[in-house]
């Protein structure tokens, strides 16, 4: 079929003029397409250009390393631990059932950790690492890592994990760090980006937490170039993390892991300080619990245990517990009825047992009295009706004040959670505060640490290193902080007559020395290491009338909760006193017989440097104590001094 | 001789046709060519067997089969067409019934060198059927009612086939360039004008009843609508692609951030990035010169397939010449104004720069056919 020639030409005109009209429209477009290239490219190209900085470039915040914990003697007590865990990239594994299979066969896996893990994993990006296990052992990674090639997915990787190599010893002490809780955020307002770092750790108590900012370091950066889907791409350039500053402390791990043990088993709080320097050496709560738990997160059971046990293990009772001081304050009373001029050493009072104010009868603790008792007298064999006689003379207001200089009633400045304030009461508090005048009756509680007076074993030890000295002894915990020195200046002297103080060391002599001391079965053998203490049981309860005649009853046969609490304060060596101890026992019974042998170690301990031979004892005393010392839980060598520190974190 | 509808005064023969191809387009097809090879490269990061070796080596094939589709006479071609559009139909029913029962969902053949795209290939048998009944049909006819309704229906079996796959970009291609071919043929143009009054008709009444009890689409619809008209209505969802892709495409700037410097297609901000966006990258590492110049490349080619289609005296070859322009030119328009923000984002891939082996392939036939109509036209 052959078209005519004109139709041919008819047809390739109009296929012309439609032609024109389509590539018209081709250039029409074209306009349009070059016209928004050039709006987009040229006019707003700074726009883009931001929006795809913006876009391209993430900020990394890289954890800085915890300052280090160390003993007076560089023995670790805070570290930080490479924490190797293994994760999982959902996107890398493939088959995800299959290679937690296959880990299964090679690492222990948690059941509860995988199921979270397998949570995770489905919630997540495909390409974010999910932590499958965590605190694995070098041998279990070494394991994984071998057998990678069966593993797609899977990597072991490194973080820094705080770690407390004494456990326990130093809980009351050094503390613990915990995960950042919105909690902590609110109370301490603090807005370091750091603790956006996911797992970044920050102290919750004591050491870790008082000295946060100093331990903490600053994070560092890293830019990187991250994709659409937030994946790094590569690591443009990093401002490396400055760790934070290291912290020694003034205590002395051996004899803080002698007291935590020699405590074991009581409810109780003991404190050892340098009786020159305030440093303190040792400052224990038994029982006490494992930190570490709570820095991996701790368990609800295990929680629950530490909550309602009775003994109470979170309290520290050596700075937060509050106890009447009982005996063990009378030497405030006898020196500030000495500096007044008010009593003489060698006047005597007598004892029948009790003294009668008004129409109240006050007893001493020896029903049948002491008879005649000098100052020195009074001290040793710890005579209440003596101590009755001086405060009606003294008055509260001497007492108090008396017992305020010697720290008593006053907040000591040490880095630790909660120190408590404690009492030394006075009239003006007791009307503010009980709504009642002072009577004649509560000085002479008072005057036997009894009634409103309430101390600390640290406030307790300050005192007896200020008794020991005459000097105003400050205590202190830190010893330097990245090699500076945080001591305290010398401890000016607090303008004693030196034959008062002389009077009080001759009766805290006698307490352990003298036949009728209070503590003489607490002695010590030999000359060098000889100390010098005082008593003190403090009841907890009313006796009756009723009661006093019928015989008092035992406290053995009260329930625990109701028995005496046991405190004995003391400082050795007699002549040059270097160390200063106090101690309570909660509801132990009498002091003589439980705070006072347990000092008595303390201070051998503080002295020798080292667990005190059977020598040092009693004849009569030494298989027992032999015996103690091999069943007690004491570290069989000394914590040694390490190096071995871990500074930075990749 | 007897095909032609001319006199012939001199036609080349045997491998005197070499020297009558038209050398500026291969020059053209070789330089667009070339920025896909590069911005390729450069998106898989400086890997050159990754995408860029693969594609040359689909380039150099196409441009094989270019020659030999260049060298059989037109009206070979012509005879040719009814099979050739038969059998893309029935491809498309293979993948349509086979592909989605035994071979999960794929739009694909596999041809073991590389994998056929029926849709793709009738892009270009679609254009032949067309221009072949045009040729055919009595010029007095041509707007007839009757004879305007066979070549719709004609278009409309490739158009549900595809759109039933789905895939509404490569049917609104087949639809936009069947529609061009009968526009060319000379069809009234009352007709097109009643398309378009009818398309505007039905965009407004879906835009009226929105709201109404009677809307005529799903919310969710209306939402992706609303999303192509204003992209930062939800950044993360579907319009993050588009927004996207402007922040690459508008961070070159004039001059562009350099070869292998483009961070935003690098770093999978972009989807597609070898395919679809490839556009992005290419703006984004050569600016707007780089970009601007490939739309003249385009453009020119545009230009030397019009200079040939108004040179024929013969129906079929000028229909078939222009129907291939109009789809290379919907190819790259649609694609550029995509990843700029002027239309929704579709499938379309940029003509002999994106990565795929289907379209470059039918795209060089498409060239071959065109090479022939220019090697064989009167002189």
């Amino acid at each position: 079929m052959k078209r005519t020639q004109k139709d041919t030409e008819d047809s390739a005109r109009q296929i012309g003029r439609r032609s024109l009209v389509v590539g018209g429209i081709f250039i029409g477009t074209a306009a349009v397409l070059a016209a928004r290239m050039r709006y987009l490219q040229v006019e707003r190209a700074d726009d883009f250009r931001l929006l795809a900085e913006e876009n391209r470039i993430n900020i990394r915040l890289l954890p800085p390393a915890r300052g280090l914990i160390f003993d007076r003697g560089g023995v670790l007590l805070a570290a930080n631990e490479q924490n190797y865990r293994i994760t999982l990239v959902r996107e890398d594994a493939g088959d995800v059932d299959a290679v937690l299979a296959e880990l299964g066969r090679i690492v222990n896996l948690d059941m509860v950790t995988l199921q979270r893990a397998r949570r995770e994993i489905d919630r997540r990006p495909p390409f974010v690492p999910v932590t499958i296990a965590d605190r694995l052992s070098w041998a279990e990674v070494s394991a994984v890592a071998v057998n990678a090639p069966a593993l797609p997915g899977i990597s072991p990787e490194v973080g820094l994990s705080r770690v407390y190599p004494m456990s326990g010893d130093f809980s009351h002490v050094v503390g613990y760090v915990g995960p950042v809780s919105d909690y902590y955020l609110e109370q301490t307002g603090d807005t370091d980006p750091v603790l956006q770092i996911p797992d970044f750790q920050v102290g919750r108590n004591n050491i870790e937490a008082r000295l946060e900012h100093t331990l903490r370091g600053s994070a560092g950066t890293k830019r990187v170039e991250v994709n659409a889907g937030g994946r790094v791409m590569r690591e443009l350039d990093r401002d490396p993390p400055e760790p934070g500053s290291d912290v020694q402390l003034t205590v002395d791990a051996g004899l803080q892991n002698y007291v935590e043990a020699r405590l074991h088993g009581e409810s109780a709080g003991a404190v050892v300080m340098d009786c020159e320097t305030g440093e303190i050496l040792a400052l224990a709560s038994a029982p006490t619990f494992d930190p570490n738990l709570f820095v991996r997160g701790i368990s609800t059971a295990a929680w629950t245990d530490l909550n309602e046990d009775r003994y109470r293990p979170l309290a520290n009772k050596a700075t937060q517990g509050l106890y009447p001081p009982g005996s063990t304050y009378k030497m405030i009373v006898a020196l500030a009825a000495l500096e007044a001029g008010l009593v003489t050493p060698e006047e005597t009072v007598t004892c029948p047992g009790h003294m009668d104010v008004g129409n109240r009868r006050f007893h001493c603790w020896r029903r049948d009295g002491h008879g005649r008792v000098n100052l020195v007298e009074s001290i040793s064999q710890s005579c209440d009706v003596y101590y009755y006689e001086l405060a009606q003379r003294v008055g509260i207001e001497a007492i108090s004040e008396m017992a305020h200089r010697f720290g008593c009633g006053v907040r000591h400045d040490l880095p630790l959670s909660g120190i408590a304030e404690g009492l030394a009461p006075t009239m003006q508090w007791k009307l503010q505060n009980r709504g009642a005048a002072w009577v004649v009756g509560d000085t002479l509680n008072a005057s036997i640490g009894q009634g409103f007076v309430l101390n600390s074993p640290l406030q307790l030890a300050v005192m007896t290193a200020r008794l020991a000295t005459g000097r105003e002894i400050v205590p202190s915990i830190i010893r330097s902080i990245d090699g500076i020195s945080q001591l305290p200046p010398p401890a000016a002297d607090m303008g004693f007559d030196p034959g008062h103080l002389d009077q009080i060391h001759r009766g805290m002599w006698n307490v352990n020395n003298d036949r009728r001391g209070t503590a003489y079965g607490a002695r010590v053998e030999v000359a060098d290491y000889k100390i010098a203490g005082k008593t003190g049981t403090s009841q907890v309860r009313n006796i009756s009338a009723a009661e006093r005649a019928s015989g008092v009853i035992r406290n053995e046969d009260l329930p625990w909760e109701r028995r005496d609490h046991a405190l004995y304060v003391g400082y050795a060596p007699y002549d040059s006193p270097r160390f200063a101890c106090s101690v309570i026992v909660e509801h132990g019974g009498g002091g003589s017989a439980v705070a006072a042998p347990i000092a008595r170690d303390i201070l051998l301990r503080a002295q020798l440097g080292e667990v005190p031979p059977p020598e040092l004892y009693p004849a009569g005393q030494r298989h027992d104590i032999e015996r103690m010392h091999r069943d007690l839980p004491i570290l069989p060598s000394p914590p040694v001094p390490t190096g071995r520190t871990v500074r930075s974190q990749a | 001789m007897s095909f032609l509808e001319y006199n012939v005064k001199s036609m080349p023969s045997g491998w005197r046709k070499v020297l009558y191809l038209n050398w500026g387009l291969i020059l053209l097809l070789i330089a667009v060519a070339s920025f896909g090879f590069l911005m390729l490269y450069s998106v898989a990061g400086g890997n050159f067997d990754r995408w860029a070796e693969p594609q040359m080596e689909r380039f150099a094939l196409g441009f094989v089969a270019m020659f030999i589709v260049a060298m059989v006479p037109i009206w070979f071609w012509r005879n040719m067409s009814g099979v050739a559009y038969g059998i893309s139909v029935l491809l498309l029913l293979y993948v349509e019934f086979f592909g989605s029962v035994g071979m999960g969902a794929q739009r694909w053949i596999d041809l073991g060198f590389m994998r056929l795209q029926p849709s793709e290939l009738t892009k270009i048998t679609l254009v032949m059927i067309l221009a072949a009944y045009y040729d055919w049909l009595d010029l007095s006819k041509k707007s007839r009612p009757l004879h305007v309704l066979i070549p719709l229906v004609l278009i409309a079996v490739p158009v549900f086939l595809t759109l039933r796959q789905p895939d509404l970009g490569t049917a609104l291609l087949l639809l936009m360039g069947g529609g061009a071919v009968m526009f060319v043929a000379g069809v009234h143009w009352a007709y097109f004008a009643g398309v378009i009054a009818a398309g505007v008709g039905a965009v407004t009444a879906v835009f009226t009843s929105r709201g109404t009890e009677w809307q005529l689409l799903q919310n969710y619809q209306y939402r992706r609508i609303d999303t192509f008209l204003d992209p930062s209505n939800d950044p993360l969802g579907a319009g993050y692609h588009i927004t996207q892709s402007q922040i690459a495409l508008g961070s070159g700037g004039w001059t562009g951030r350099g070869f292998m410097e483009g961070t935003q297609s690098r770093l999978n901000f972009l989807p597609e990035k070898h395919t679809d966006f490839i556009f992005t990258t290419l703006a984004e590492e050569f600016g707007f010169i780089g970009a601007a110049s490939l739309l003249v490349l385009y453009i020119l080619i545009l230009v030397f397939c019009i200079a040939t289609a108004v040179m024929q005296r013969d129906r079929y070859a000028s229909l078939l010449v222009m129907g291939i322009a109009v789809a290379f030119f919907l190819y790259f328009a649609i694609n550029m104004a995509m990843v700029m923000g002027l239309a929704p984002v579709v499938g379309v891939p940029l003509p002999l720069v994106s990565y795929g082996g289907s379209a470059m392939l039918v795209l060089m036939v498409a060239f071959g056919l065109v090479q022939s109509a220019h090697i064989h036209r009167p002189r």
